[in-house]
């Protein structure tokens, strides 16, 4: 599960690309985790534009940053959602906590 | 009912298998001319289906995991998914949202998601013994172009 990052005034964007499942969650949480603690960003802004599928894993990802962002007193948005992973998220409440653009 | 059309696939459970499992579940479905909606519907439940026997049917080893599609006349999928893993102990706990015994790596939301994007679901399980997971899904009929 390959991410870019981009940081630009404090808020860091990561894209995300390729099948959010099980089997590419655990490197995703890692490799996000270490840019969150890296950047220290006051926004993150999860680009999913590029995710071409995403089941229940996804959301524990999500989640997951979002709960390290509260920890650092910052924000999240998910932006790009495609239409498959918004009806995941939103099955789980997800757009209830994070901001989906 | 008598289904149409029949597959069974067994595999091991690893989680390079998922992606396999639900593309393979995919393009069976094909045949019901479904819509792409119904399609990432269908993959998304089964990759639920069969994460869950990855992760908690066979935590410490290597099990196998069978899927069988039927395709019966009403233009309905029908979408098994079993393992012979510990199975578990109170089906109805397991199937409430956020419950997860995974940690924080896991959402919970796994039975939830297979409940609202399939028709109906079905859950037996016997600790020890395994667990068997039947969804349904009734794909809509197009007309054609």
């Amino acid at each position: 599960m390959p991410i870019s990052c981009v940081e630009e005034k404090q808020v860091l964007t990561v894209r995300l690309t390729g099948e959010v499942d099980h089997h590419a969650a655990k490197g995703l949480m890692a490799a996000l985790a270490e840019e969150i603690d890296t950047a220290l960003p006051r926004q993150l802004e999860l680009d999913m534009s590029g995710v071409t599928f995403m089941d229940s894993s996804g959301i524990a990802v999500v989640l997951r940053s979002w709960k390290r962002m509260r920890e650092l007193g910052g924000a999240m948005v998910l932006r790009a959602v495609p239409p498959y992973a918004v009806k995941v998220l939103k099955a789980a409440g997800v757009d209830k906590l994070i901001e989906i653009k | 009912m008598r289904p149409t059309n029949e597959v069974k696939l067994t595999f091991l459970s690893r989680s390079a298998n998922e992606g396999f499992a639900r593309t393979a579940a995919a393009c069976f479905a094909a045949q019901l001319d479904p819509t792409l909606d119904e399609v990432n519907d269908v993959k998304t439940a089964v990759s639920e289906a069969v994460t869950n026997c990855i992760v908690h049917a066979y935590p410490d080893k290597l099990g196998t995991v069978t899927m069988r599609l039927r395709l019966f006349e009403d233009n309905t999928l029908e979408i098994l998914v079993k393992d012979s893993g510990v199975g578990i102990p109170d089906v109805e706990k397991a199937r409430k949202p956020l419950f997860t015994t995974g940690g924080d790596e896991r959402s919970g939301m796994g039975f939830t998601i297979m409940e609202s994007f399939m028709d109906n679901l079905k859950v037996r399980s016997q600790p020890g013994k395994g667990t068997t997971v039947i969804m349904r899904r009734r794909i809509s009929r197009r007309l054609g172009i």
